[in-house]
């Protein structure tokens, strides 16, 4: 049996035709489904690998050369924990620990609610409220591991 | 041309030539890894590494081209440690369970290790605990002993243009895998075996298969099997190469020797259903030809790794793929019916083993239910040259010393026709001298059809039978069959007749003497060497064409009735079907 496809929404299909002869179009395309999907499910790659003409070996070794792609899907809540260089001195690596041993989940592991996943991420940009961490858009600022668990939960829902 | 010196020596060349390519001509070795002659060079590995003049820069030999007035060091105590360090890192992640290893002592890195005397440890071990892919049950990955030279990525995307694999990750997390980690057998992976002849460590290699060979040669289980073995025309020009002999030598009698020596009790040889493939896969053009040619081109299908790659990726030429099954099968499936009985031998006693040039061959013997046509599996394992290889120095036998013996009656004498399947172009060449026999019902002045011999990526040819011009085209290197296929495709829109009457089409560089189960080392070099060999003893032949094999008219007159009858077609031909690229 062949893997299944999925069929682009008319928005992202349109998209892929507009960047489909462009050099340097990989890239691009794969931003824009994994705005759509929240990661890159295997079925998309294996639609986009046919409509590009491009083989899915090759999609692979984009998707997992950079971080920032996701081949699983997270969780609906993704905790962003900063390990920049001043939030990693200001205990980034601590919050991260803690994080995972609350939520019982190791590297891309999504909980089994579904409800949470951890990316341990690169510079957000406000190093002046290290060690800072997001969940989702929201931002938290100069947070102590003893404030997880009450960050955790106000985000259950 | 480009003048210059390499460690003091003048060396002419022409612009373009690499630092690496000119030294060897002044007979300087600049160590490398990473290089093979069949790829373009993309510098991975580091450890060709010169300088130039005065200046500190280190340059890389195999991609940086020689320019003039260069002065280049290739040797100084500072190149010498920086390779020596470069070779200590990579065996930092590297197993060292050399004397267990498939390559133990034809490892290129391990030679280099030799070479630069590596005695101690001098970086901490870090191994990745990563597991072997034997899903191919052909090829095994053991992506633990990968040191990332990228070799088996290059010849399967480039030469190949199979995908199958690909570098995922990064940093130390890089690992060879297919897309989306999945096993290679649920991939593209044709098992041609190219990454296996191109990796230059034991991170890719043929399942050993002597094991179950050896216990059915000592009679260890049922006591009266009896074991017929078939050799491919390829083998015998390759083998002696893993005994010092140069590339080419032909040792078709001493293979029987050996083979005998072994314990088999009946040897065949693969020629002999070479010549079988052709009468009936010479009928079939013929038919195709003289009463419908809107079924041309009519596309071999000999090769199994082909056969794997259409089904995957041209699935709409399946009308035009020859049913006649490969050499390797048609005598199988002829051993344990007609031989059998013959010989009054119970066909579920038969152990039928055949010797190959290609790891493919060991998925084709158990590819669809046509492969068990005999009632049984008609081949039951499958074995590469470098196994046998490994089983006569197993055995203690001086395979260059046996005495020439002769294959057995009736299926071991060959005609020359069979012998050049071997080559590219060899399988059309030898359909040709046929189908125009089968047209004409005269026999060709001029069997040789050099045209459509020679390494050469694609090759086109005519040839007059009748008055009627044949257009053929042979292909061989995966890669290189697309430019082919895809004119059919067009012309086929277009309404137009395909461009070509026949095509060949094998999938490893040279055809079956460059296959993936060959002697490690393959280059130009030497794979010209190895068809000079088949097409030597080609000319050597008494009978150059299938047709004149007065065994092969023996097989039809007491068993098989005649080409593509309705015996032939049960025995001797399959079917194809559409397979996704991907299961998983």
């Amino acid at each position: 049996m062949a893997i299944a496809q999925v069929e682009f929404p008319k928005e992202l299909a349109a998209f892929v035709e507009e960047w489909k002869t462009k050099p340097g179009n990989l890239i691009m395309i794969l931003h824009r489904i994994q705005q759509e999907y929240g990661y890159i499910p295997r079925e998309a790659a294996e639609t986009l690998s046919r409509m590009i003409d491009l083989p899915l070996a090759k999609i692979y070794g984009v998707i997992t050369f950079y971080h920032f792609f996701k081949t699983k899907k997270p969780g609906k809540n993704r905790l962003a924990i900063c390990m920049g260089t001043a939030c990693y001195l200001k205990g980034g690596q601590a919050l991260l620990e803690e994080a995972r041993s609350i939520l019982n989940i190791q590297g891309d592991e999504v909980t089994d609610d579904g409800l949470y996943s951890i990316d341990a991420v690169r510079c957000v940009g406000c190093c002046g409220l290290a060690p800072v961490l997001m969940v989702g858009d929201e931002v938290y600022g100069k947070v102590s591991p003893e404030q997880l668990p009450e960050i955790i939960a106000k985000h259950r829902n | 041309m480009v003048n210059a010196k390499i460690n003091g020596i003048e060396v002419q060349v022409a612009p373009g030539t690499t630092i690496l390519d000119a030294a060897a001509k002044v007979n300087v070795k600049i160590p490398k890894l990473c290089y093979n002659a069949d790829l373009e060079p993309w510098a991975s590995c580091g450890i060709c590494v010169v300088k130039n003049g005065k200046s500190p820069k280190m340059l890389r030999a195999c991609c940086t081209p020689l320019e003039n007035g260069m002065e280049i060091i290739t040797n100084d105590a500072e190149l010498v440690e920086t390779r020596r360090t470069v070779i200590e890192l990579i065996l930092s992640t590297h197993p060292d369970d050399c004397l267990q290893c498939p390559r133990n002592q034809m490892c290129e890195l391990q030679t280099l290790a030799a070479e630069f005397g590596i005695r101690e440890q001098s970086f901490p071990k870090r191994l990745r605990g990563l597991s072997k892919d034997e899903s191919t049950n052909t090829l095994i990955l053991d992506p633990e002993k990968c040191i990332r030279c990228g070799r088996c990525v290059k010849v399967c995307q480039d030469m190949q243009n199979v995908w199958a694999i690909e570098f995922l990750g990064r940093g130390e997390k890089t690992r060879i895998a297919p897309a989306g980690d999945v096993a290679l057998a649920d991939g593209p992976c044709i098992r041609c075996g190219q990454c296996s002849a191109h990796c230059p460590v034991g991170a890719i290699y043929e399942k050993d298969e002597t094991g179950p060979v050896w216990e059915a040669l000592r009679k260890e289980g049922p006591e009266d099997r009896v074991c017929v073995v078939q050799i491919a025309p390829a083998v015998r020009v390759a083998l002696g190469e893993e005994f010092g002999l140069p590339p080419g030598t032909v040792l078709t009698k001493k293979i029987y020797a050996a083979l005998r020596r072994m314990g088999f009790d009946v040897v065949f040889d693969t020629n002999f259903s070479a010549d079988l493939t052709i009468m009936e896969e010479g009928t079939e053009f013929v038919q195709r030809f003289t009463k419908d040619p809107t079924a041309l081109p009519l596309i071999t299908s000999c090769c199994p790794a082909w056969v794997d790659y259409m089904e995957k990726y041209y699935p709409d030429m399946i009308p035009h793929f020859s049913t006649a099954k490969s050499p390797q099968q048609m005598m199988g499936a002829m051993i344990k019916t007609y031989w059998a009985a013959k010989a009054k031998v119970d066909p579920a006693k038969v152990f039928s083993v055949s010797v190959m040039p290609c790891t493919a061959k060991k998925y084709e013997n158990k590819r669809d239910k046509t492969m068990f046509s005999s009632g049984y599996q008609d081949v039951d394992v499958t074995l590469t040259t470098r196994e046998l290889a490994r089983m006569i120095k197993q055995a203690g036998i001086d395979l260059l010393n046996l005495p020439d013996e002769e294959a057995d009656s009736p299926m071991g004498p060959y005609s020359g026709a069979g012998v050049i399947f071997g080559a590219t172009g060899g399988v059309m060449e030898a359909a040709l001298r046929t189908a125009y026999t089968l047209v004409t019902g005269d026999e060709l002045k001029d069997v040789n059809f050099t045209g459509v011999r020679g390494i050469s990526g694609i090759k086109e040819a005519s040839v007059h039978i009748k008055g009627t011009e044949v257009k053929v085209a042979v292909a061989h290197q995966m890669g290189n069959i697309a430019t082919v296929l895809d004119q059919i495709r067009e012309a086929k829109k277009a309404g137009k007749p395909s461009p070509w009457h026949f095509i060949e089409v094998m999938a490893c560089r040279g055809g079956c003497i460059g296959g993936g189960g060959q002697p490690y080392g393959a280059t130009d070099e030497v794979r010209e060497a190895r068809m000079a060999g088949i097409y030597n003893d080609d000319q050597k032949s008494t009978y150059r064409c299938s047709h004149l094999n007065p065994f092969i008219k023996q097989v039809y007159e007491e068993f098989l009735e005649a080409p593509n009858s309705g015996k032939a077609h049960e025995l001797l031909h399959t079917h194809y079907h559409e397979k996704a690229i991907y299961t998983k």
